[in-house]
């Protein structure tokens, strides 16, 4: 049988039991997503933006839908702790929300922070808009919409400002097991919230995670956005995060990507209001025969946008790394400011990097530019530090967290950023000692 | 502002000046493609079997093709049957023997093109000519010199009937037939070009050059350059296009294949300046040309400089192979599109040897509703240790509804590889024409010393000769642009 058809017995199976099942416009919705998924499969290679992510992988295979009730307390806590006890903590195993294990804690007035689940059952007000549609993103992103049950639902009111960020925490479970998460945020004019999503696997065997994480930035609104991906060694994570920005807002994206078999994110942007501005910043680090791939779009659709964009890749043992950027300005959108810089580390012989800084312009008055280096640690930067007494695996390990030290420091939240540095730490081959030598 | 404006308004309104038409008989088949027109383009040409089998081969590879259609370029769909595959000024029966047999009123036509075709008429630097018409070589200049060093220098035509060992060995190993669906139609119906090859361990003596001229109409033009350097040899050549200002779009589908062997370095420049079409889209070339090097032996050179001011439509992407250890590929543009005219032009360096390095140089120039595309590709294979690569990218942006887009592909399949690649988008400020007027340049001025300025970096790699009219053309070509 081949993949779409898998997935549509699926869904003919699945549809029912959906959350907002009777909503007339989300069952339209899902059945237009579905059909487009049979219709186009997998994306193959042929295909330009998976040119170097094959998913054939995913093939045939069939995965089953877990409950959501898998026992994580352990791991979750630990989690917990590691990210430095945060005052809003939301859970969700294997696609489901799981009040157990969170606590949002006290939110300011204004502002909800729920499951999206609860929120179809009970047809929140404003959600046909901000589900999106089945014509978006790839095949994956419209698997994503027909099958996603549940997700955060944030809603930042009008002048609101969340104090502490907000994490949104998905475990993949269950081994051989599917989920499809939705996340829709919506900031209110002039608030302000950071949003960190930490993506976890726990299976060993093969899981398949979609993600989608839908923002909305009201006028002046400032949002931060912070992906950590720690997916199974065996997991499929294929995300996108899709932000629309009014007139004056600011949008901050980091995307960490360190675990999963198959790691891809796609990360759009769109200035749908003039002044606006975006920091789109990743780090990713593969080793093994793992595969990681950015692909971002950031759409200067008005005038005045300034956008930053900065993606670094580390990669080891024969991983293969991908970045695509394109920075598309739009006829009319004058003074736009835009940069983007992408930066490749291989570590062994048999790594490979691919990038692609792409610059589409249909507006004179703009300044844009980009760079691209694939490269290794420099030869004289080690021997200055093995002069000095450090033994070589501790010198590499030393220049490699410098450079990914760039992308680190642009994480303003401290914890955030000490979280992410350490979590790299632990990655990176070579003794543990490291801390005295990086303070 | 405004009254600078209108002064760089006048001074860029000027004609493209090789748009007159050559009266000329032409002898030439019926429109239409089919194996008939390749065995008639291949018996009037008295071509060997196996050339024609290579054709026919071709052809039947290109029907089962369909163009392109990646690059950022609109133009109506082509009718491959609505076009004349072989057109040739008449000529007395066994051709011209030397160039004092050449129908006058073509030398005339060189001549007013600024390619003097008579020897003794040349200039102080010493260029030997290959003069292209249409589908034909009409005459090539200083032969006799060359042979003396073993150079051969001759029309394809005369290369296949002479020296056709060389041809059958080196032919379609660089593009091959079914490279992509243009070099496929190209080798199934090319009727003429050029053929060089430099002896071992010589250095050829003067420039050659090529000069293509599109006169008939409803024609396309096919052809196809083989250029050869063997071990130690070096050669400098240099390419030149024009055509009539028709309103009908006329399709240039060529192949050029570089070889380069052991230490033999090939500098290959153009100044492509086919008729653009009129302000509003009318008219011009189809220019979709594959042009490729390979170096083959150690520490060989290739380089590719071009300037591409002319065609309506311009696709394509001069790379190179670099195979051989030290080897080193080299590519040098500056393109630039005015009214409606539309580029996607960029290079391929595909690193295969050891030590090998590439140096990509692009100067994009959009103006009025000019649409200018870099794409480019830098491919590190797995056993090219210590491979270098720096790309740098600029465009210009003059006029507010032109277009300029960059889209590089880096592929690294080696760590001790370094790669970069370094892009920037501007406009023309007012700030530096303020200030160049400031100091008593006329606006016009100003903007053509920013141009030149922006664009020195490529036209420093051109040839002297070729320096001059680069910098001229770039002038004409910005006609009717805003500032």
């Amino acid at each position: 049988m081949s993949a779409p058809q898998v997935w549509r017995d699926a869904f003919a199976e699945r549809a029912e039991a959906l959350p907002g099942a009777r909503l007339p416009w989300l069952a339209r919705l899902r059945g237009q997503a579905i059909e487009r998924f049979a219709d186009e499969g997998w994306p193959t290679r042929r295909l330009e933006a998976w040119r170097h992510t094959p998913l054939a992988l995913l093939g045939e295979q069939a995965f089953v839908a877990a409950d959501g009730r898998a026992e994580v307390a352990a791991a979750v806590a630990q989690l917990r702790r590691e990210a430095g006890d945060p005052e809003h903590w939301l859970v969700f195993v294997d696609g489901h929300h799981r009040p157990d294990l969170s606590t949002p804690g006290s939110l300011p007035q204004g502002c909800q922070v729920g499951s999206l689940a609860e929120a179809l059952r009970q047809d929140a007000q404003g959600l046909e808009a901000l589900m999106g549609s089945a014509d978006e993103g790839s095949s994956p992103a419209a698997l994503n919409l027909a099958f996603a049950a549940d997700g955060a639902f944030v809603r930042i009111g009008s002048g609101v400002a969340l104090e502490h960020p907000l994490h949104l925490v998905f475990v993949s479970a269950t081994a051989e097991a599917a989920t499809h998460v939705r996340n829709l945020v919506q900031a209110g004019a002039n608030s302000v919230a950071t949003i960190v999503e930490h993506h976890i696997g726990l299976a060993d065997a093969q899981t398949l995670a979609t993600i989608e994480t839908r923002l909305a930035l009201d006028r002046d609104a400032r949002v931060t956005h912070l992906k950590l991906q720690r997916e199974s060694e065996a997991g499929f994570h294929l995300a996108r995060i899709d932000a629309q920005q009014a007139g004056g807002s600011v949008f901050d994206s980091h995307s960490l990507s360190f675990g999963a078999r198959l790691a891809r994110t796609d990360i759009e942007t769109r200035f749908a209001g003039e002044g606006c501005e975006a920091l789109f910043n990743g780090l990713y680090h593969a080793d093994g025969r793992r595969h990681v791939d950015h692909h971002t779009r950031i759409d200067h659709a008005l005038p005045r946008g300034t956008s930053r964009e900065y993606y670094r890749g580390i990669l080891d043992g024969a991983a293969r790394g991908v970045f695509s950027g394109r920075i598309l300005v739009a006829p009319g959108a004058v003074r736009t400011d835009a940069v983007q810089r992408t930066d490749n580390l291989l570590l062994s012989a048999q790594a490979e990097a691919d990038a692609r800084p792409e610059l589409e312009i249909y507006a004179a008055d703009v300044k844009c530019a980009h760079g691209a280096t694939v490269g290794q640690l420099d030869e004289e930067a080690l021997f200055y530090l093995r002069a000095r007494g450090l033994d070589e695996a501790h010198a590499r390990k030393l220049l490699t967290l410098a450079f990914a030290g760039e992308v680190l420091e642009r994480i303003r939240d401290e914890a955030l950023r000490r979280c992410a540095r350490e979590i790299l730490l632990a990655r990176l081959p070579g003794e543990e000692r490291m801390e005295e030598s990086y303070a | 502002m405004s009254t600078a404006t209108n002064s760089i308004d006048r001074f860029l309104e000027r004609d493209y000046t090789a748009g007159f038409v050559t009266e000329v008989e032409s002898d030439s088949l019926p429109k239409g493609l089919s194996e008939e027109t390749i065995r008639q383009i291949s018996a009037r040409k008295g071509e060997p079997d196996f050339l024609l089998e290579w054709r026919l081969e071709a052809y039947r590879r290109w029907l089962e093709m369909s163009p392109p259609l990646w690059a950022q370029v609109k133009h109506p769909p082509i009718d491959y049957q609505d076009i004349v595959y072989y057109a040739a000024p008449k000529q007395k029966k066994d051709g011209p023997r030397s160039l004092d047999e050449v129908d006058p009123e073509l030398l005339r036509t060189y001549e007013k093109l600024g390619v003097p075709l008579h020897e003794r008429a040349r200039l102080a630097g010493v260029v030997a000519v290959d003069a292209v018409f249409d589908s034909v070589s009409v005459g090539t200049t200083f032969q006799k010199q060359l042979a003396e060093h073993g150079v051969i220098f001759c029309s394809f035509s005369e290369a296949v009937r002479e020296h056709p060992d060389l041809v059958r060995k080196y032919l379609g190993t660089v593009v091959p037939p079914s490279d992509n669906f243009y070099a496929a139609l190209n080798s199934a119906v090319f009727s003429d070009g050029s053929f060089v090859y430099i002896p071992k361990g010589v250095r050829c003596p003067m420039e050659l050059s090529t000069y293509f001229r599109i006169n008939a109409k409803d024609t396309g033009q096919f052809e196809r350059t083989l250029i050869i350097a063997d071990e130690g040899a070096t050669v400098s050549y240099l390419e030149g296009c024009t055509a009539p200002m028709r309103d009908e779009n006329q399709l240039h589908a060529a192949v050029v294949e570089l070889v380069a062997l052991d230490d033999a370095r090939i500098k290959y420049s153009t100044v492509q300046n086919w008729y653009p079409g009129d302000k509003d889209g009318k008219g011009g070339i189809y220019n979709f040309v594959t042009k490729r090097g390979d170096c083959r032996g150690p520490r060989s050179h290739i380089s590719w400089t071009q300037v591409e001011t002319g065609s309506a439509i311009t696709w394509k992407y001069p790379s190179v192979i670099l195979r051989g250890e030290d080897s080193v590929g080299e590519f040098h543009s500056v393109a630039l599109t005015n009214h409606r005219q539309q580029a996607d032009t960029g290079s391929k360096m595909i690193h295969l040897g050891r030590n090998t390095k590439s140096t990509i140089v692009s100067k994009g120039i959009s103006a009025g509703h000019g649409s200018n595309t870099f794409r480019g590709l830098v491919q590190i294979g797995p056993r090219a240790q210590g491979a270098r690569n720096f790309t740098q990218c600029d465009s210009l942006l003059i006029g507010e509804r032109c277009a300029a887009h960059t889209f590089p592909t880096i592929e690294v399949r080696n760590p001790s590889a370094q790669v970069e690649h370094e892009a920037t988008t501007s406009r023309i400020g007012e700030d530096q024409l303020f200030y160049a007027m400031q100091r008593g340049l006329s606006a016009e001025d100003a903007v053509s010393m920013i141009v030149s300025g922006f664009c020195k970096e490529v036209f420093k790699e051109l040839p002297m000769e070729f320096a001059v009219e680069a910098q001229n053309l770039l002038g004409v070509s910005l006609e009717g642009s805003v500032g």
